[in-house]
């Protein structure tokens, strides 16, 4: 049996040794008619061998985004990803180490989530950060309900410009409780500013913003948080795309009390959407309001540096149904994918990784503007590496023609509701010639 | 101590390569001056062979299964096979964007389709979503589905689900993000459910009851049908916490048996890796009444292929993911559940309880054990024969096992046991590894006689000694002060 070591003559010994002659007799607690009779109805187990063969020949249709010249995004994202990072995350010290509760043994994985804390902290001017949460999704609902922890109060404004996913994530962690979700509406693909201030009053516990925003545009963080402000209660929680961190303001800069946005794009790979990570990170005076795991630096016994599981009075297993949250893991290998990441990408390479995600996208978006037919959807919105584009076919027809061609041409936005917009995502993984290519089967579509 | 990666950087050092850029915008041109960063974020400047040096160092001193054996109760710390790894690799997969053309990724969304086909035959339930990405969020998902089932039949009045004493932390916590009351039932003399006290609890209001079984204490609910007739006389359901299956595989299918709801942990049953707490994943099963609730999508198959399908649009409870799950630890699952099959699966079970045994008769001359009739996949043993005599605890008895190689049990849970030690060796371990542990632990109970004063010094030998967390609550220090 695969992964099994004791031998038969060993099995009979250890039962010998526990006082039973058969199996069945360790069981016996469990009635008899609540037991299967039989085997359970499934394939007949394959080697290690026949596993590969059998799942090569499942792909073998499969086309992955390295296979083809592709720009999707809307939430997780191609960027480049150094060999060493996965040298590192696939080291068994870190993967098959269990949550860093003997902190003795656990030094490791308590350092560098320390490491990893300070990262996230120093890219968006908060003080304190936890070890991750789920996804950015759920780091935005974790937010809103701290933020009514702190100040009782169950309003929250979420911008109609936020991810439609995080949406529906924050719904359901949010609708048993009480709290009212309201919708900032958009103009022009940014915050109407003019609206969420009629919408601000003493009722409101937290607004959200995401920049950039779902469809890449970069908000203006700093005339929200002054509306924001206009209630001195509310805390103002920024969803922020990190690698965008390197070249815009920390929104600490602006006022956010709590910042947090998904990590994925930080080192790790797509895999089909999962496992994301969301970081979340606010200021110290909140820190026993947090959701989540948090590494504190200590000492041990000799006085020496040392890293410990901190202000855990807040976690499920000792404070139970009166917990923060009801969450047990953080996503630690993600986070230290995202602290091999940035420390090998360093201060330089974080910062060009993305000025040129940036540049490219934007020249992306010059020639396809330019495209009869084609538009920009928001023109006068400033975008990071992400925006949208309105098409003179339905998105879907388009994505399918260049498909042959090898080309992921985006994501269809008519699953939100807008058959004829595509949007396009652009990292520094493309080249010019890869961008010039998407702009010529465009013209081509436009052409037939 | 490893100094930290700011410590190391020095200005001008690259860990990277990256191609030249070959598109000519300036940076000024199109992000707004009032939206920049002032300055770079103090990220460290170090080469790659830094960066490798300090994770490996780092790396040295952590504790994981392939160094020694890893008796964490409850967290099923078995062996995580090595092709898991290899194929959760692949490109197709590592690659693959969620929003890419389904025909472009059937393979990945059969292995879906074939895992929640497994998970459902193995669980006796009717069909399962991999979306919820850890063990608790597969208990939110549990309790939002029976919430909506409770809202479509109208029963508005149902507020309160009922919760073992013996329960994870994580169950009362999910009941009060979801927005229920929490009641509390008590175990009775044989570590058992307390049925007279649950019939006191059980009335018109219960929505639903939570239970994890075997349960922490390692021990089968042998009233499990009465249990059940109990909670479905008032329409209200019965969640089963899988944190323990691994006792169960081909031996008893959950839903078969009475439970409605069921949540997976795939990084403990089925042998995906923890990763220092995470990525998990936290699958959950139902049965066929409560299928429209699931979260969308589902994976689907029909006449063209595999599909996500957002049928049940209308009743499902919604999303809990921005997009499907963990799939990178799905497909980890999905290999070993092929390489294990039916016959495989049975006798991991059958071995994950015999080496549970095994270690209890070992065990037993030396530590008090509360329940000590025969365990499922763990046992609890505690420390209070050594404190009594000696003074010495079960913190003490486990610092001293990292001396020994070995990491320590589950300890001080479950909170109904004094100073409990919760002991899961999972079937992956051999004799020799098992008697080794054994081995050690008596040492220690021998030790606790003769020399208290070096258990309360313990551990010794580790890279760092004891350490102060009430220190680190009360200055508190998240995050290096770097700097430059």
């Amino acid at each position: 049996m695969p992964y099994i070591s004791n031998t038969p003559e060993e099995r009979r010994a250890m039962l010998e040794k526990i006082g039973v002659t058969d199996f069945d007799q360790l069981i016996t607690a469990i009635p008899p008619q609540v037991r299967l009779e039989g085997l359970l109805n499934m394939d007949e187990p394959l080697s290690e061998l026949e596993i590969t063969r059998r799942i090569q020949q499942q792909t073998c249709g499969d086309v992955c985004t390295q296979a083809v010249n592709s720009f999707l995004g809307a939430g997780v994202y191609d960027h480049f990803i150094p060999a060493a990072v996965d040298a590192i995350i696939s080291r068994p010290e870190f993967h098959t180490a269990y949550t860093p509760y003997q902190a003795e043994v656990s030094q490791g994985t308590l350092q560098f989530i320390y490491e990893y804390q300070t990262m996230i902290c120093e890219l968006t001017g908060m003080e304190i950060a936890n070890a991750s949460m789920y996804d950015a999704a759920s780091a935005i609902a974790e937010a809103i309900l701290m933020a009514v922890r702190k100040n009782r109060l169950t309003k929250a404004i979420l911008p109609a410009t936020l991810h439609p996913e995080y949406l529906r994530v924050i719904r359901i962690y949010t609708e048993g409780l009480g709290i009212e979700l309201l919708t900032a509406p958009s103009k022009d693909g940014l915050i109407d500013l003019d609206a969420l201030e009629a919408m601000m009053d003493d009722a409101v516990g937290s607004v959200v913003l995401q920049t950039p925003n779902f469809w890449g545009n970069i908000e203006d963080g700093e005339a929200i948080g002054r509306l924001v402000r206009k209630n001195e209660k509310a805390l103002y929680i920024v969803c922020a795309s990190p690698i965008s961190l390197a070249i815009l303001k920390a929104p600490a800069a602006f006022g956010a009390d709590i910042v947090v946005g998904e990590g994925q794009a930080l080192g790790n790979n797509m895999n089909v959407g999962g496992p994301l990570f969301g970081f979340f990170a606010t200021k110290l005076e909140m820190a026993r309001q947090m959701p989540g795991r948090i590494v504190g630096g200590t000492l041990d016994k000799e006085g020496r540096r040392a890293y410990a599981l901190t202000l855990q009075a807040r976690e499920q297993h000792i404070r139970r149904a009166k917990a923060t949250s009801n969450i047990c893991s953080n996503q630690s290998l993600c986070t230290l994918a995202a602290c091999v990441y940035m420390s090998l990408m360093g201060r330089e390479g974080m910062v060009e990784v993305a000025t040129q995600s940036a540049q490219k996208a934007h020249y992306l978006a010059r020639e396809i503007a330019s495209i009869k037919g084609f538009s920009l959807a928001y023109p006068d919105a400033p975008f990071f590496n992400e925006f949208v584009i309105n098409t003179p076919i339905p998105a879907a027809e388009i994505i399918s023609r260049l498909l042959p061609q090898g080309i992921y041409a985006g994501v269809d936005m008519a699953r939100w509701g807008n058959d004829h917009q595509l949007m396009l995502a652009v990292t520094e993984k493309k080249n010019k010639a890869d961008l010039d290519a998407l702009v010529k089967a465009l013209q081509e579509v436009r052409d037939v | 101590m490893s100094k930290t990666i700011f410590e190391l950087s020095t200005a001008g050092r690259k860990g990277y390569t990256l191609p030249a850029n070959d598109v000519d915008i300036p940076l000024d041109e199109i992000i707004p001056a009032q939206y920049k960063r002032e300055s770079k974020a103090r990220l460290p400047e170090v080469s790659e062979l830094d960066v490798m040096r300090h994770f490996i160092a780092l790396s040295h001193k952590n504790h994981f299964i392939e160094k020694g054996l890893y008796p964490l109760g409850s967290c099923t710390m078995k062996y995580n096979p090595k092709i898991h790894e290899v194929i959760a690799r692949y490109s197709c997969f590592a690659n693959a964007h969620p929003y890419q053309p389904e025909e472009t990724m059937q393979g990945a969304l059969s292995a879906m389709w074939e895992l929640q086909k497994d998970l459902s035959e193995i669980s006796g339930m009717a069909q399962v979503t991999l979306q919820p990405v850890a063990g608790a969020q597969g208990e939110f998902t549990g309790i939002k589905i029976i919430e909506a089932y409770h809202k479509a039949k109208g029963n508005t009045h149902k507020d309160t689900i009922i919760v073992p004493d013996s329960a994870h932390g994580t169950n009362p916590a999910t009941c009060s993000l979801v927005g229920y009351k929490v009641k509390e039932l008590k175990s009775d003399a044989n570590g058992r459910c307390d049925i007279e006290h649950l019939k006191t609890l059980v009335d018109e209001n219960t929505a639903g009851f939570m239970l994890t079984n075997p349960s922490t204490l390692g021990l089968f609910e042998t009233q499990v049908e009465e249990i059940s007739r109990i909670f479905h006389d008032v329409d209200a359901l019965i969640y089963m916490d899988g944190a323990n299956l691994n006792a169960l595989l081909g031996i008893v299918q959950p839903g078969k048996t009475g439970f409605d709801v069921i949540h997976f942990n795939l990084h403990k049953t089925f042998s995906t890796p923890h990763g220092g707490g995470g990525p998990g994943a936290g699958p959950v099963g139902v049965v066929e009444k409560l299928v429209p609730y699931l979260p969308v999508p589902i994976v689907s198959k029909n006449d063209s292929g595999y599909y996500l399908d957002y049928g049940h649009e209308d009743t499902s409870i919604g999303k809990v993911h921005t997009f499907y799950g963990n799939f990178a630890v799905l497909l980890r699952a999905y290999v070993y559940i092929k390489m294990l099959g039916a016959k495989g699966l049975r006798r991991a079970s059958e071995n994950a309880i015999i080496n549970a045994n095994y270690l209890m008769a070992r065990l037993k001359d030396y530590y008090h054990i509360k329940h000590p009739e025969y365990c499922m996949h763990e046992f609890v043993a505690d420390s209070s024969w050594q404190k009594k005599a000696n003074g010495v605890n079960t913190l003490d008895i486990a610092k001293r096992l990292l001396d020994k190689g070995f990491h320590a049990p589950t300890v001080y849970f479950p909170l109904i046991i004094p100073e409990a030690m919760m002991i899961e060796p999972t079937e992956t371990e051999s004799l020799d590894s098992l008697n080794a542990f054994a081995d050690a632990m008596i040492e220690i109970a021998q030790e606790s006689k003769e020399n208290p004063e070096l258990l309360h010094e313990a551990p010794l030998t580790t890279p760092v000694r004891r350490v102060d967390d009430v220190l680190a609550v009360k200055k508190l220090d998240p995050i290096f002060p770097i700097k430059n």
